[in-house]
């Protein structure tokens, strides 16, 4: 009887999660000797190393709930080989509800028969690929057209990647709005928002005032953790206040 | 051959090895349990995903690129989660080094930002399956559930600030267009992905006006 959980997949699930980090470390050992040959300081790398890791612990957090909701219809070695790389949940889980459907099944169900199994895999990994051939196909090319801006006009360079980050920020900032038409509840993101927002500021605050120049490389991961922290006395509040 | 060029022959030969395993994978599944898949099914299922996966995945391609640089663009790709994770992440750490984009020193650092949120995310997943009967009551309850449904506001608000107070001339525009789209279609919720080029060209065409008139 076939079964998602198969020891078989786990043992491709390790292969595949073995050589990407392994990738991992080869880009990170370069871009660490390259550091050091350019001059970055030690201080530089080990505050880089520790801010993204704090920074990337309640995201990862969110991802794990992400492989655990999948894992109720695809087992938990697929969902936690798709969304340890390549995937995201967004991606993954639209997908599998795609394939699944498809097969007339639900993504409430574990799936015991293998060819539906290999099924949705085949529409996970092809629905992905494309990036990833564009990838090798466009890196090289882009990177040397903003080289060519840059070289050209170094600031104009500057300010056209700052313009890309705005656009992407923008676009996020707006979709927080996205449920205010349902009333007071649909407003608990942008309560959220401002509150992280507020934690920037009071971040900010205390480094100009108080002299506290290390707070500047916490001070992104303690706005996102302080907002989340904030968002559940927040929806409590809301909640009541909407009943 | 210099780093740069380097980091592309290397970059491109794991993506090549990684597209080559991914396709690996239904392969030994399909040669080990002895079974096809259901052609019907796979057809129809992937056109559920296809058209709009392979839009975003191109859009990301030329958007995040110049936000990530070579090495970072590589295993970003390759390691995934960009949006949600990755992007913010190499933002964060540019911002606390005072990086200055496209420079030597942000390729470099953005790189190492990358590689260090991967193996977070694979840490954080392999601890949480292995002890998954410990935390999956703590992680699923419904106390902590409003924390995970606003992680996009709480990353993004706080990111809002730093770069919208160093660009706010650039800002306005975009940002104003995009709560105005959201708050009349809603729907579009789904969508985000496609609408980060849409923000990101307004953002260009108004720095393009802002700094042509000398105003950046």
């Amino acid at each position: 009887m076939f079964s998602p959980n198969s020891s078989f997949l786990y043992l491709i699930t390790a292969v595949v999660l073995v050589l990407i980090a392994g990738q991992s470390v080869f880009f990170l050992i370069r871009a660490w000797r390259r550091a050091k040959v350019i001059g970055i300081p030690m201080a530089t790398l080990k505050k880089t190393v520790i801010s993204s890791a704090v920074y990337t612990l309640a995201p990862a957090v969110s991802i794990l709930l992400g492989v655990i909701a999948l894992s109720k219809s695809l087992g938990l070695p697929l969902p936690w080989l798709r969304l340890s790389v390549i995937g995201a949940i967004t991606y993954e889980t639209a997908a599998a509800a795609s394939a699944t459907n498809a097969l007339g099944l639900s993504l409430g169900t574990l799936i015991d028969d293998p060819a539906a199994f290999l099924t949705v895999v085949w529409v996970m990994t092809i629905g992905i690929m494309l990036s990833l051939i564009l990838v090798v196909l466009l890196t090289k090319r882009i990177e040397t057209g903003m080289t060519k801006i840059r070289t050209r006009d170094e600031k104009w360079g500057g300010i056209l990647v700052s313009s890309l980050f705005l656009g992407m920020i923008s676009a996020f900032l707006g979709l927080v709005f996205a449920k205010v038409g349902e009333g007071l509840t649909g407003w608990i993101p942008v309560f959220v928002m401002i509150s992280s927002m507020l934690l920037m500021g009071v971040c900010g605050a205390l480094m100009k005032l108080l002299k506290w120049k290390w707070l500047l490389d916490y001070a992104l991961p303690i706005s996102m953790l302080g907002g989340m922290a904030l968002s559940i006395p927040i929806t409590h509040l809301v909640r009541t206040l909407a009943q | 051959m210099d780093y740069r060029e380097n980091t592309h022959r290397f970059g491109r030969f794991w993506v090549l090895t990684v597209i080559v395993l991914l396709l690996l994978v239904p392969v030994a599944i399909g040669l080990y349990y002895q079974v096809l898949p259901d052609w019907n099914g796979l057809w129809r299922g992937l056109l559920g995903v296809v058209p709009i996966f392979w839009t975003v995945g191109a859009i990301e391609v030329f958007t995040y690129t110049p936000m990530l640089g070579a090495g970072g663009t590589y295993l970003a790709f390759i390691t995934g989660n960009l949006t949600n994770l990755k992007v913010p992440c190499v933002l964060n750490a540019l911002q606390a080094a005072d990086a200055k984009q496209g420079s030597e020193e942000a390729e470099v650092l953005s790189t190492v930002a990358v590689a260090v949120s991967s193996f977070v995310t694979m840490s954080v997943i392999a601890l949480g399956v292995l002890l998954l009967t410990q935390i999956q009551p703590l992680i699923e309850s419904e106390t902590l559930q409003p924390a995970f449904d606003n992680i996009l506001p709480a990353l993004f608000g706080g990111l809002g600030v730093v770069f919208i107070s160093k660009g706010w001339k650039i800002a306005v525009a975009p940002l104003v267009f995009m709560v105005m789209l959201f708050i009349l279609v809603p729907s579009l919720a789904g969508s985000v992905g496609i609408l980060v080029p849409v923000g990101a060209l307004i953002a260009i065409g108004v720095s393009r006006i802002l700094y042509r008139r000398k105003l950046l």
